[in-house]
């Protein structure tokens, strides 16, 4: 029997973000011969990105949901109108980036469905007639190896894992569906403050610049961002930071917070506690900068620098600048 | 107004993770409640200070778990609820259909659990559990105001900090930054022990173990391969930043 796999795109900041690109070719790594791929895409003023993003499916549909109302993310409006469009297709599964908005609706429909969901995926591996998929626990100190039962299917995928799709030669036909905005809708948004636009996500960011307790002040943030600017990264933090007040919690790497897989992962003044480890340990390359040497953070780092941090990254961020800018 | 928390109890953040035997070993372990679901202990004890209530923590798990409910007895938690059965399974699908079962049976005004747990990190439960009951959710909030029946909440979604109104009954999960925990005080400590605790199993709430049949199982366990220290650089400061982004450019090509 052919079954249809949908990938749940997002946008942000007006584009198309990569882990759809990556959800979709997640998909394809999946699916059996015959079997249908679709996407939907929900927003405001989208025409343009939904045409970009059916370049990116294969001979599917993309059903674009295009209406003021959906600018924002609302979980019950977005849930209700991500249901009108999937229920008719009756998904084999159905596929989101493992992020804010995908954390968020993936639980919902998996609910909705009756669905099994397996979260935060960082890999695909088809095994005879299985598919198994790998997904960190205790953020990353181990990794289970998951498949499902029978019945639907709901998978979240973790940014930067995959690799992304490629554009395809036969892209995916638009379908336009109508927006029907609810009457009894129990939570509304009031506000949404950007303090991350134009700026790189952090757990989609190819070079993550991290400070710690060595940071010393919320000012002491600055250099970093300067450094993670020229990198075009993103700032992180320990939880020491965090809980020192020098940022927000939004930033902080670790088992608590955030997992973050980057290219390159400079550790600031962080002193390398195991639960700061355990979200950044699978970045491919890791540079600690601290004062004292023996540090626990150097024994996981590739390159090390022992010295004030102070003095460190205005360094590497005129170096950065050479060569980059 | 009625309360509930739901709480799991996990791993200390500070435990390695040793695999024996193809599971993870719980080999002298210390267990805590989950961090993000401590918050939303603390965020009920405000929440009730504020317009009164009673509080009920509620969890599934092996009898350890009473520990957990336990401690949040004795930060102030008024009441305790654990579903303990080993034909349940480790599912998200199947704990959230137990919790649910149980929830419809109560009254509730407010349902707050963490945005997620420290171990298996699925984050599901709660937010499908809030669509098993047909209530609003709103996950990973760091600020949270009621009056009357409705709820001001903030959320984090990735650095950016959207404003909700919510009608309550509805389930709110939190988020680091929502309030700082509570520690037990002796006095808590002491009241703890003589308060209402019940003990429940499938059967209790009423539910069959056919209606839980797992979705996802787990076919294998590894632990990622051990980072090797690498090198510390040489030579004057700026000698050295030079020499890294050589580094980066040649031997580890990122640059």
């Amino acid at each position: 029997m052919s079954h249809t796999y949908v990938v749940v795109a997002e946008v942000r900041a007006g584009a198309l973000r990569q882990v759809t690109l990556e959800a979709l070719q997640a998909v394809s790594l999946i699916k059996e011969v015959g079997d249908t791929v679709a996407a939907v895409i929900l927003g405001s003023q989208i025409t343009q990105l939904a045409g970009e993003l059916a370049g990116y499916v294969n001979d599917g549909k993309v059903y674009a949901v295009d209406h003021p109302d959906l600018e924002n993310y609302n979980a019950e409006v977005y849930f209700r109108t991500l249901t009108s469009v999937l229920d008719p297709l009756q998904p084999h599964a159905v596929v989101f980036g493992h992020t804010a908005a995908g954390r968020d609706l993936a639980p919902m429909i998996a609910a909705h469905l009756g669905a099994g969901q397996i979260s935060d995926v960082t890999a695909i591996e088809n095994s005879g007639a299985d598919t198994l998929f790998t997904r960190p626990i205790y953020a990353g100190k181990a990794f289970e190896q998951k498949q499902f039962a029978d019945g639907p299917q709901v998978i979240t995928i973790r940014p930067n894992n995959i690799p992304a799709a490629e554009q395809t030669g036969s892209p995916a036909e638009i379908v336009d569906r109508e927006y029907t905005p609810a009457a009894d809708l129990r939570s509304v948004i009031k506000d949404v403050v950007r303090k991350t636009s134009g700026k790189v996500d952090l757990t989609e960011a190819k070079f993550v610049v991290s400070g710690g307790r060595g940071v010393k002040s919320a000012d002491g943030f600055k250099p970093l961002e300067e450094l993670a600017d020229v990198l075009g990264g993103a700032v992180g933090a320990s939880r020491g930071a965090c809980d020192a007040g020098y940022c927000d919690y939004a930033m902080q790497i670790g088992q608590t917070g955030k997992v973050v897989t980057p290219e390159i992962y400079i550790a600031c003044g962080i002193s390398g506690a195991i639960q700061h480890l355990a979200g950044m340990s699978q970045s491919r390359v890791i540079i600690a900068i601290n004062k004292d040497p023996e540090a626990p953070i150097f024994k996981v780092a590739d390159y090390g620098i022992v010295g004030d941090l102070f003095e460190v990254i205005p360094l590497l961020t005129q170096e950065f600048r050479k060569v980059l800018v | 107004m009625n309360i509930y928390v739901l709480l799991k109890q996990t791993f200390d953040t500070e435990e390695r993770i040793v695999i024996q035997d193809g599971e993870v070993s719980d080999d002298g372990v210390k267990y805590v409640i989950n961090p993000y679901d401590e918050y939303a202990v603390e965020e009920a004890l405000r929440q009730k200070e504020q317009h009164g209530g009673n509080i009920t923590v509620l969890s599934i798990g092996p009898e350890r778990t009473a520990e957990a409910l336990r401690t949040a007895l004795a930060m102030g938690a008024d009441d305790a609820v654990l579903i303990t059965d080993e034909r349940i399974p480790s599912d998200e699908f199947s704990v959230s259909k137990v919790l649910a079962a149980y929830l419809e049976k109560q009254s509730y005004d407010l349902i707050l659990g963490g945005n997620f747990s420290v171990d298996s990190g699925g984050g599901q439960v709660a937010v499908r559990v809030a669509r098993l009951l047909g209530i609003p959710h709103t996950s990973s909030i760091t600020k949270l105001e009621i009056n009357g029946t409705q709820a001001a909440a903030q959320r984090d979604a990735e650095g950016d900090t959207e404003s909700l109104i919510v009608t309550l009954p509805a389930v709110f999960t939190a988020q680091q930054g929502l309030n700082e925990p509570r520690y037990p005080s002796l006095p808590g400590i002491m009241k703890a022990k003589k308060k209402p605790f019940q003990t429940l199993t499938l059967d209790d709430v009423g539910i069959s173990e056919a209606d839980l049949a797992a979705r996802t199982k787990r076919v294998s366990l590894t632990l990622p391969p051990a980072r090797k220290a690498g090198q510390i650089l040489k030579g004057d400061l700026p000698q050295q930043a030079a020499e890294l982004v050589q580094l980066l450019r040649t031997e580890a090509k990122l640059i």
